[in-house]
């Protein structure tokens, strides 16, 4: 698509409330790149962890509830993976056969997630200010296989003339977080995360970044019991950090 | 016990025995890597996986049709054909096969089908020996386990549990933890039993309509051996295997090897058409096979669900599912483990028996990505999901449907709906959590077993964004 004077925002209900500063790092990287950023108000989930436990009903509820934040056809730019291919690819078959499927077909056709905006539509070009660093990447499911935009954070990153990316042992295997899933088999959940917290130290990085906040989450909250890992980013904030917003 | 608390302590005991799964991960990264390098061109793999999906969703639009070609056709060729509805109608009329030819001793070839009816178990119930011939099988017979996987039925054992097993059995065997010599010693057993069995029973990988032919793919030419030995042959297997030409063989077998073990094709091919004929030399006296129904036409008629029959069992779901490589196969309690396990076994026995089942998995896609025949796992798992808590209300053709909604957990998401639904109450709950983060518990049941809790922002994205000029109404 051709370069939008503006786009919507949408946070996501985990970013909103646990990781603001990964949040709003991706709105200014939007608006050093010359994009005039709207966060409509009055969103708040897109149902993804209804629709994963089963409940569609109410999945569906919230969903519609987001109809109406984003008028117009401006694009939509999600800083998860998950909530991306959620709208993107499961509104669809959600609102199958509902009389607003139109409609919500209509907003996940203007959806992407953050890395592969960045990359595809407006193809920046970052400045890296920072020191030399040795980085991991943990590219989440959803994005890898559902968005298929796994390699739109390694081109980010590939930018960075200070930063060396160390690849870690099975980079594609899921971290174990799932949602619900973590909850509910919380100790297959851990054995996961052990193996995906073992594989990342190894690398020896000493930041560990991905385009999804869950995984950070997961992964994060797993090197801080350990007592020892690396610092999670979310790549967002990570590319604020390193250009200072010198971002074109 | 339920069916969750059952679950969980099998899940508990796998997780604790580190060599289980030590065996499993190292299997299956070899595994992984031998079926990536089958396919170096990602355009060809994608357009061969197209390419077999379209011959299996053909095959089973047209099933009920092909299925009377195929009957038609076998018995034209002079193979019997039998029908059953359940398990125990499967188990009486192998039986019955049996006793009508005299048969006391039994070699079979590696069969999930027979799995699902529990045949040898019945077999062995009603006096008649029972030896498998696949090595793997082997191995889990001697040890009475069930296969923890469909094609490496005892990958949950190294060599040196294996070794052991056969210096229990075969003490006349010098103890060895070689694999080349262990294989030798198994064939030097099994050979025997091929030349002195009565009858032989295979599974079936592709039944072609258009020849009336059974092919049935394998490594160890016990195949072979099981189907043209003995004076019977028996075949068992599930109606969904019908495919209608013999050009549509090539590419489902080319995409299975490939799938399953990594190998470009199997060392053995067998194309079984008709039992012996007036002056050859060998093969069976009289070939039967029985299609087994066991719930797959209930399958059929959801037009969602029916993808799940497209399977073609070469097992790479299970190979590259995150959650198998922890558990193994034994853990999920059911014949078929792993992602195709969770998707078919709830639809074949009944959520309110397996459906827990679709709580192992985390979406993360891995099976979807390999599946040879694009079956869409986790849409299938998700679908079930739904279907257990009864949160799709529309016609529905899965047993059990609804038999897992727990008022409490349906309360708590209709707390949530009432939250999320009301941007205003939404946000009156973002402030309150910021404003009372200190409040957070640091103990989140499981969660916090493995991780640190996670704690709310002292301010929400929308408050930051307001505060750095950010457009927010």
């Amino acid at each position: 698509m051709t370069r939008p004077a503006s786009v919507y925002y949408y946070a996501t209900c985990l970013v909103d409330l646990l990781y603001p500063r990964a949040g709003l790092a991706g709105m200014q990287l939007l608006r050093a790149a010359g994009i005039d950023v709207v966060l409509p108000r009055d969103q708040t989930c897109c149902g993804q962890p209804a629709f994963n436990s089963g409940y569609r009903d109410e999945a569906l509820a919230v969903a519609r509830a987001q109809l109406d934040a984003f008028p117009g056809d401006a694009p939509i730019v999600v800083p998860s993976g998950s909530c991306a291919g959620m709208i993107k690819h499961h509104w669809p078959e959600l609102f199958a056969s509902q009389p607003d499927a139109r409609r919500a077909q209509a907003v996940a056709e203007r959806v992407y997630e953050l890395t592969e905006f960045l990359v595809d539509v407006l193809d920046v070009r970052l400045e890296d200010l920072g020191e030399p660093l040795q980085v991991a990447i943990h590219s989440s499911c959803s994005a890898r296989r559902e968005m298929g935009v796994a390699d739109r954070i390694e081109r980010l990153v590939g930018q960075l003339e200070g930063v060396e990316v160390l690849v870690q042992q099975r980079a594609a295997e899921c971290c174990g977080f799932g949602g619900t899933f973590a909850v509910k088999q919380g100790d297959v959940s851990g054995a996961m995360v052990k193996d995906k917290t073992d594989a990342l130290r190894a690398t020896g990085a000493a930041r560990v970044i991905s385009q999804d906040c869950g995984c950070l989450m997961n992964i994060g909250g797993a090197f801080e019991f350990q007592g020892d890992g690396p610092r999670t980013q979310h790549i967002a904030e990570f590319l604020w950090e390193r250009t200072g917003g010198r971002v074109s | 016990m339920n069916q969750t608390d059952a679950f969980h302590r099998r899940i508990d005991e796998a997780l604790h025995n580190a060599q289980l799964r030590q065996n499993f991960r190292s299997a299956l990264t070899g595994i992984m890597a031998r079926r990536a390098e089958q396919f170096p061109d990602e355009t060809q793999l994608q357009a061969l996986r197209d390419q077999a999906r379209a011959v299996r969703a053909n095959a089973l639009v047209r099933q009920p049709e092909l299925l009377e070609r195929l009957e038609a056709k076998l018995t034209e060729n002079g193979i019997q054909v039998h029908w059953a509805e359940g398990p125990d109608e499967a188990n009486a009329i192998i039986h019955g096969i049996l006793e009508r030819a005299g048969a006391k001793t039994v070699v079979k070839g590696k069969s999930m089908v027979s799995e699902e009816t529990g045949l040898n178990h019945y077999l062995e119930h009603h006096g008649i020996e029972v030896i498998e011939s696949d090595l793997g099988e082997y191995i889990i017979q001697l040890a009475e386990e069930p296969p923890s996987h469909i094609v490496a039925p005892a990958i949950h054992k190294n060599r040196r549990e294996v070794a052991e097993l056969f210096q229990r059995f075969h003490p006349e065997i010098p103890y060895t933890e070689d694999i080349d010599q262990l294989t030798q010693s198994a064939r030097v057993v099994l050979r025997d039993r091929f030349a002195n069995a009565d009858a032989g029973i295979s599974g079936v990988n592709f039944a072609v309509a258009e020849t009336g032919t059974l092919c049935l793919v394998e490594n160890e030419g016990n195949g072979r051996l099981s189907t043209t030995a003995p004076r019977v042959h028996v075949a068992i297997t599930g109606i969904e295997k019908v495919v209608e030409r013999l050009s549509d063989v090539p590419p489902l077998l080319e995409i299975l090897t490939k799938s399953a073990t990594g190998q470009p094709i199997t060392t053995y091919f067998n194309m079984i058409s008709r039992p012996r004929q007036p002056g050859e030399l060998d093969g069976p006296e009289a070939v039967h096979l029985v299609l087994l129904d066991n719930g797959r036409s209930r399958i059929r008629v959801d037009d969602e669900l029916l993808d799940t029959l497209r399977c073609i069992r070469c097992g790479a779901c299970i190979n590259h599912c995150p959650v198998y490589v922890q558990l193994g196969g034994h853990a999920y309690g059911t014949v078929y483990p792993g992602p195709i396990g969770i998707a078919l076994e709830p639809q074949r026995i009944g959520i309110h028996k397996v459906g827990t089942l679709t709580s192992a998995c985390t979406l993360c896609g891995a099976c979807g990505e390999v599946c040879p025949v694009r079956i869409p796992l986790p849409k299938l798992i998700n679908r079930l999901r739904a279907e257990a808590v009864d949160g799709l209300r529309a016609g529905t053709a899965v047993r059990g449907h609804g038999s897992m909604r727990k008022p409490a957990e349906a309360g708590v998401w209709l707390l949530w709906r009432w939250l999320y639904t009301a941007p205003s109450r939404y946000r009156l709950f973002t402030r309150l959590a910021t404003r009372l983060r200190w409040m957070t518990p640091p103990w989140l049941g499981a969660w916090t077993r493995y991780r640190c809790a996670p704690r709310p922002a002292q301010r929400t994205l929308h408050e930051l964004a307001r505060e750095e000029g950010f457009r927010n109404e």
